[in-house]
C-alpha cells in the first residue's frame, strides 16, 4: 500500500474532480432544499446529493484506493446499490405521508382524492 | 504534487458538505411542518455519510467505509419509519 504521496497525477485530479463535483452537487440539492418554497418541491432537491453527489463520491473513493493498493476495490458499490433503491422508497413514503395529512386537513393547495364528476374516464386495461 | 491536489481537493469537498449539512440541520430545527423535518432528517444523513467517506479518502484506511454503510442503512429505516408515523400515528400496526 502506497501513501498519496505516490499516487499518479492523473488519478489525482481525477479523483479531485470527482470528489469535488459530488460535494458541490450535494450542496446544490442542499440549498434546494433550504431555499425552495413548498413541501412538494423541497421533496425533490435531495436526490442530487443521493445520485450524483454519492455517486461521484463513491467513484472518487474506489479510484484512490484502487490505484494506492493496487488491486481492484469494489465494496463501495454496496452502498451505492443500497443507497440507489432505498431513496426512491423513502421519498415515496414520506410524500404520501404528506399528501395524506394535507387532503385530512383539508388543505386546498394539494388535488383531492376523489375525481372531480366532468373528469374524462380513465383508460381501460 | 499529488499529495498537495489530493489534500485541498478533499478539505474542499469536506467544507462543501458541511454547509450542506448546514442546510438540512435548519431545515431540521424550523421547517415548517413535520414531513420537512424528516427530509431534513434524511438529507443529513446522506451529507454525513459522504462526509465520512471523504474522511476515509483522506486517511487512506477502509474503517470510515464500514461507518459509512452503517449510517446509510440506518438512515433509511429510520426515515421509513418516521414516514410511517406521519401516515398513521404509529409505526408497527
Amino acid at each position: 500500500m502506497t501513501g498519496p504521496a505516490e499516487l499518479p497525477l492523473w488519478a489525482a485530479l481525477l479523483t479531485a474532480a470527482l470528489v469535488v463535483g459530488g460535494a458541490g452537487l450535494t450542496l446544490i440539492g442542499s440549498i434546494g432544499l433550504l431555499r425552495l418554497g413548498t413541501f412538494y418541491e423541497r421533496v425533490h432537491a435531495p436526490t442530487l446529493g443521493t445520485t450524483f453527489g454519492t455517486g461521484g463520491v463513491l467513484l472518487a473513493s474506489m479510484l484512490y484506493f484502487s490505484v494506492t493498493q493496487s488491486r481492484p476495490i469494489l465494496h463501495e458499490i454496496l452502498i451505492a446499490v443500497f443507497v440507489t433503491m432505498t431513496t426512491p422508497v423513502t421519498l415515496m413514503l414520506l410524500a404520501r405521508a404528506a399528501l395524506y395529512r394535507d387532503r385530512t386537513e383539508g388543505n386546498d393547495q394539494v388535488p383531492a382524492r376523489d375525481r372531480p364528476a366532468d373528469a374524462p374516464d380513465l383508460p381501460s386495461v | 504534487m499529488s499529495a498537495v491536489i489530493l489534500t485541498w481537493s478533499i478539505v474542499g469537498a469536506q467544507i462543501f458538505l458541511t454547509l450542506a449539512m448546514g442546510c438540512a440541520v435548519y431545515r431540521l430545527l424550523y421547517g415548517p411542518r413535520a414531513q420537512d423535518r424528516v427530509l431534513g432528517l434524511d438529507t443529513f444523513y446522506v451529507n454525513a455519510m459522504l462526509l465520512l467517506l471523504t474522511f476515509g479518502i483522506r486517511s487512506g484506511t477502509m474503517v470510515y467505509f464500514e461507518a459509512a454503510l452503517v449510517i446509510a442503512v440506518l438512515g433509511f429505516v429510520g426515515t421509513v419509519a418516521l414516514a410511517k408515523f406521519l401516515m398513521r400515528g404509529e409505526i408497527i400496526e
